[in-house]
């Protein structure tokens, strides 16, 4: 595979899957990824599992960022990691934001999910890991 | 070359209805990657076929509104979609938000539409450099109507003259009065006007004004632009403002418009790209070669003006084999 020019901007897919109505953090991260120089298609509220798949495949993201504060996050992300795999996007990292018990944080990463921020996360941690996430193994 | 090479796998996925190598075609454009050469060659005969609408007008008029609409309205009627939607880029960090897919609302198993967010990357205009590119992969791929969204336009962004076959100028009550119609630029581009949100009161007047600059103003190659209300929240008026696309996609067949169009347009596109080739080449001379160098050292010390300079690189340029 060829490798992408340096020069590239990381494409990033935000989505809210389900059904709760808080976006202010998804809008927060999204702000922050396209001052790191990110093009960041943002999906908004209300997303299907297949929807954000068929998204990230359509958008050829280099990454995922779900944010979730309804407490479905187990019956969710795991559709959305099995859609990825099924459609083509199994390279894709998939990372994850919102409320998330420590417990279940741990076995959707076993699952799959790259990456897990929970309130009070900075920022900068979130570009940074983002961008090592997009980029791959150097 | 005589003999056209032969076709990059890529090029055969796409044609074959191939989404995941059509969604990596269009991020090697956008990139400039050596790997869209080749498709990009391979595929330029198969394109040509779609129709391409171009819907443009300031930020928040709802053009994203209309075009989900619009989509949804088309793949009742049957006809297979691609969409192009641009949002700016940062000039400060280089990065965008591109937040049309928010309003888009499609059932996600429908395999007749693509839709892909473009970031405008620095470019003027209201379209990113590539846009051009990759609405000709779309078209390729079997899109019947290609929809390109552009950039909240200001009045001059009018990019998308050059890429639509026909170009929809959407615009809301309260804009301004009757004289902002008069102005250069925007209202220059518009072959059929979209009066949005024409629930909130003042669109009559809108479409007033916009009919009147339309009857009043000559006609351009002999078409008048027609003005359509819509309304997403209603929704009402977009088969209206479909049957006036098709109404003016009809009149270029009818009067040989398309062809014209196309040619004054691939003319455009072909100067373009020899001129920046020939550009970067110069640039690079100007400074790599001895002999040129010595030019920019002259007008560098004032004994040469720099018009005198550009004749002489010209010169030595057209004579070259």
């Amino acid at each position: 595979m060829v490798r992408k020019a340096k020069a590239a901007p990381i494409r990033v897919l935000i989505a809210k899957p389900g059904l709760d109505g808080h976006d202010r953090g998804a809008k927060v991260v999204a702000r922050a990824l396209r001052d790191a120089g990110m093009e960041v298609i943002y999906a908004g509220l209300r997303q299907t599992p297949e929807e954000i798949v068929r998204a990230a495949l359509e958008e050829d993201v280099d990454l995922v960022g779900l944010s979730i504060l309804s407490g479905a996050h187990m019956a969710l992300f795991p559709r959305v990691l099995r859609l990825l795999r099924t459609q083509g996007g199994a390279a894709i990292p998939v990372f994850a934001g919102g409320i998330i018990p420590d417990e279940d944080a741990r076995r959707l990463k076993r699952l799959g999910i790259r990456a897990i921020f929970g309130p009070g996360t900075s920022l900068d941690e979130i570009v940074q890991t983002a961008t090592k996430l997009a980029r791959g193994p150097a | 070359m005589t003999r056209a090479p032969r076709e990059p796998a890529a090029a055969r996925a796409i044609v074959r209805g191939d989404r995941r190598a059509l969604a990596r075609a269009i991020t090697s454009v956008e990139n400039g990657d050596a790997a869209a050469d080749p498709i990009l060659r391979s595929l330029y005969a198969r394109a040509g076929r779609a129709r391409v609408v171009g819907l443009t007008g300031p930020l928040g008029v709802g053009k994203s509104s209309v075009l989900s609409l619009l989509v949804a309205h088309l793949r009742e009627r049957g006809l297979s979609v691609g969409v192009v939607a641009v949002d700016p880029s940062s000039p400060f960090s280089g990065g965008s938000v591109l937040g049309d897919r928010v309003r888009f609302d499609r059932a996600p198993e429908d395999e007749g539409v693509f839709f892909r967010s473009m970031a405008s990357r620095g470019a003027a205009g209201g379209v990113a450099v590539t846009t051009r590119e990759v609405v000709r992969l779309l078209d390729a791929a079997g899109f019947e109507v290609v929809i390109v969204e552009t950039v909240g336009s200001g009045q001059v962004d009018i990019a998308i003259r050059d890429i639509a076959t026909t170009r929809v100028v959407v615009l809301v009550p309260h804009l301004g009065d009757d004289v902002q119609t008069l102005k250069a630029g925007l209202f220059e581009i518009a072959d059929v006007f979209c009066v949005n949100k024409s629930d909130l009161p003042g669109a009559e007047l809108a479409e007033k004004d916009l009919s009147e600059l339309a009857s009043f103003s000559p006609p351009r190659n002999g078409w008048r632009p027609s003005v359509v209300r819509t309304s997403a929240v209603t929704p009402a008026g977009i088969p209206e403002l479909w049957r006036a696309i098709e109404a003016h996609e009809k009149f270029l067949d009818d009067t040989d418009g398309r062809g014209a169009m196309e040619r004054r347009r691939l003319a455009q596109e072909i100067v373009g790209r020899a001129r920046d080739r020939i550009s970067a080449d110069l640039t690079d001379r100007l400074e790599s070669d001895p002999e040129l160098r010595g030019l920019l050292d002259r007008v560098a010390a004032r004994t040469l003006d720099p018009r005198s300079a550009a004749d002489r690189l010209v010169r030595d340029l057209l004579r070259e084999p």
